[in-house]
């Protein structure tokens, strides 16, 4: 099957920033992948290469087969992207702004009003862009991307800035059109959640280059612990003196609180219980879940995505 | 009809036109605001009013600029005059007494002088924020006048006071003087179509230039040709909203004007819409070549202010540019404002037919396609 997009060798750098540094993949037909990593990664930057808006220093990038390159009128038809931060036309309202990026396409008022249904704004179709809510803004941002049924959605951080439960509409809204169109999507994010909930893929990256890339299941699976305790202390101790132990603890600097990563949690559990009691230490907490992106990008760079 | 009509210029002309007239601020300062200062003007240079001027009179204290004997500073010839002359005002703690000269002139307005007493120092400073325009004392044993010989004002009332001085004070009572008030001939005939160019250069600058800058830095653009839309009909479509929007605001000027002062058109109306519609063109062109790269409001302050204020201070929207060096002429009638006003005032005032504004037009509409075409060539979209 032909890739949607094949990114080869692509370099790309703004004055002393190398904000892209030799990066390869490829999307297939359908597929949902995320590019998740911290600010700064280099994610808006390879997106807007895919977006046709910069030009890469070195590489190649073929969207659904072709160079942007003299085809910019063929795939502008052809995908839908939502940029990291777009004001429209304050003073038009929702349904307006939609019929003048359907005039764009040649695309008939139906379309117009099956995008209000899909993105939930019918209440607020006569209401100024300017008194839309953030989420309800990033909706109709949507739903502009998907108003001329692009084969590609290109979303860069859809939801960044957002509260928790306008973030999970734009979820529900990205789910049901992954379950009833073969569009394939790619999204940059540093939600960990927002990855694992709308992509088959997922590719880490930062500093401008991919640490990782694969399914969820892979990348957590390929790792040696599937399983993580974090604990607190009723109060904070020295994290140096302790009798040996097996286990890597990454203590919180200062504030009696640390994690450990298990790979047996059965026979490995009771081992831990057992170390602190020797080491006289009290636990106030002690919460075992399985492993994250978080951890793993943690494991990988020292910091946190969301850093 | 549930198909969208389909012209994609259409739509964005619709879209542009009603996110500026659905801020009512535009009302106001598109529409209000040029009929508030047309009524002000009009109304200061058409009616007859006292022309009241201050003069301080130098006493207590020495001239520091006089480098004469010191024969007495209490300017006592002056005083003396002003009391058998003046009549005195009534003063509180805090300012000095005065008196008062009335020149009674019934053709061309009263002038009042009033004289108040004052140290160098003090008199320096109102003359700085300009309160005052002349300065008298006798450091010299005879009346001396201080002011600046290159302003005009200064000088007429110079002129007046030394005519009461000298007791040789002329008035246009005795002359026979027939005021122009035909159409045509007042200030507020010449004043009107300046304000009209004015509005058009300021609309276009400011609203395109300004509000395509502000577009670009909110990413709207960068939106926009992410689909199959035409740059082109982007930037056409601009354009005639600003057309559209200023020939509103000309026409609610003309209506204004021609109801209250009763300004007429008197030379070609399809005269005056070639020179109307080459003017927007013109700075339509411009707006759209300064606003083609920069994504930064300040940068766009600038250039827009860079633009508009030579024009404003040279073209003659307000007073004729003829008052300026002979060699600056030629150059000041090439800028598009002068074309602009100088258009719409042959036109109005001049009675100019179509062919007399044939070629100011022509020279706007070359204007207006190669800042356009140029603009459009180095525009940035993202």
């Amino acid at each position: 099957m032909n890739p949607v997009i094949e990114v080869k060798g692509v370099y790309k750098s703004f004055k002393n920033v190398q904000a892209v540094n030799g990066v390869d993949f490829e999307i297939i037909k359908g597929q949902s992948v995320a590019l998740l990593g911290p600010n700064g990664a280099g994610k808006t930057t390879l997106m807007e290469m895919i977006e046709g808006i910069q030009k890469p220093d070195a590489g190649e990038i073929f969207v659904l087969g072709r160079k942007w390159k003299g085809n910019e009128d063929t795939l502008h038809q052809q995908i839908g992207l939502s940029l990291q931060e777009t004001h429209f036309l304050d003073r038009l309202s929702v349904r307006e702004t939609l019929v003048l990026f359907a005039s764009f396409y040649c695309l008939d008022r139906r379309r117009v009003d099956e995008i209000i249904q899909l993105i939930d704004l019918a209440e607020k179709s006569r209401s100024y862009v300017a008194n839309l809510s953030g989420g309800q803004r990033q909706r109709l941002a949507i739903g502009i991307a998907l108003l001329n049924h692009p084969k590609l959605l290109l979303l860069d951080e859809p939801t960044t800035g957002l509260d928790p439960n306008a973030r999970r509409e734009i979820w529900s809204i990205l789910l049901r059109l992954k379950q009833q169109s073969q569009t394939s999507l790619i999204l940059t994010t540093h939600y960990m959640e927002e990855a694992e909930q709308l992509c088959d893929r997922i590719i880490i990256i930062d500093h401008g280059r991919i640490l990782k890339k694969g399914t969820l299941s892979q990348l957590l699976e390929a790792e040696n612990g599937p399983k993580i305790i974090e604990f607190s202390l009723e109060a904070p101790a020295e994290t140096n003196g302790f009798a040996p132990s097996r286990f890597q603890i990454q203590w919180a600097a200062g504030q009696g609180k640390g994690s450990v990563i298990l790979s047996d949690i059965e026979t490995e559990l009771p081992e831990f219980i057992e170390f602190i009691s020797i080491n006289k230490l009290r636990l106030k907490t002690l919460e075992c879940r399985r492993k994250t992106l978080d951890d793993l990008f943690i494991e990988m760079t020292g910091r946190r995505l969301d850093d | 009809m549930n198909r969208i009509r389909h012209n994609q210029l259409i739509q964005l002309i619709s879209a542009q036109f009603k996110d500026i007239i659905r801020h009512p601020a535009v009302i106001f300062w598109g529409i209000i605001f040029p009929i508030l200062m047309s009524l002000g003007l009009g109304i200061a240079f058409t009616r007859k009013s006292d022309i009241v001027r201050q003069v301080a009179v130098i006493g207590q204290e020495q001239n520091p600029s006089s480098a004469g004997p010191s024969s007495g500073t209490d300017s006592r010839m002056i005083m003396d005059f002003l009391r058998h002359h003046a009549e005195k005002m009534e003063s509180n703690d805090t300012v000095s007494p005065a008196h008062r000269i009335t020149l009674k002139d019934d053709k061309l307005g009263n002038t009042i002088f009033v004289f108040r007493q004052a140290t160098w120092h003090q008199a320096m400073s109102l003359l700085k924020r300009g309160n005052l325009s002349v300065i008298m004392d006798e450091s010299r044993g005879e009346i001396q006048y201080h002011f600046d010989p290159l302003n005009p004002d200064a000088q007429f009332t110079y002129y007046k006071l030394s005519g009461i001085f000298n007791e040789t004070a002329v008035t246009a009572s005795t002359d026979v003087i027939l005021p122009l008030t035909v159409s045509g001939t007042r200030y507020i005939d010449f004043l009107v179509p300046g304000l009209m160019a004015m509005g058009i250069m300021m609309s276009c600058m400011w609203g395109m230039s300004y509000g395509t800058i502000d577009k670009r830095s909110k990413k709207l653009l960068r939106r926009m040709v992410a689909t199959p839309m035409k740059k082109s009909y982007f930037l056409i479509a601009l354009m005639m909203v600003r057309i559209l929007m200023n020939a509103i605001e000309a026409s609610l000027l003309f209506l204004f004007a021609w109801l209250v002062f009763h300004v007429t058109i008197q030379g070609s109306l399809l005269g005056l819409l070639i020179i109307f519609l080459s003017g927007n063109i013109a700075f339509g062109g411009i707006a759209i070549f300064v606003s083609s790269r920069t994504d930064n409001t300040e940068i766009g302050n600038g250039l827009v202010n860079a633009v508009v204020m030579p024009m404003m201070v040279l073209s003659g929207i307000f007073f004729s540019y003829h008052n300026f060096p002979d060699w600056s002429i030629p150059v000041i009638q090439k800028l598009p404002l002068t074309l602009l006003a100088d258009g719409l005032r042959g036109v109005f005032i001049e009675g100019a037919g179509f062919t007399d504004v044939l070629a100011p037009t022509a020279a706007m509409l070359t204007i207006g396609v190669v800042f356009f075409s140029a603009g459009l060539k180095v525009f940035k979209w993202h």
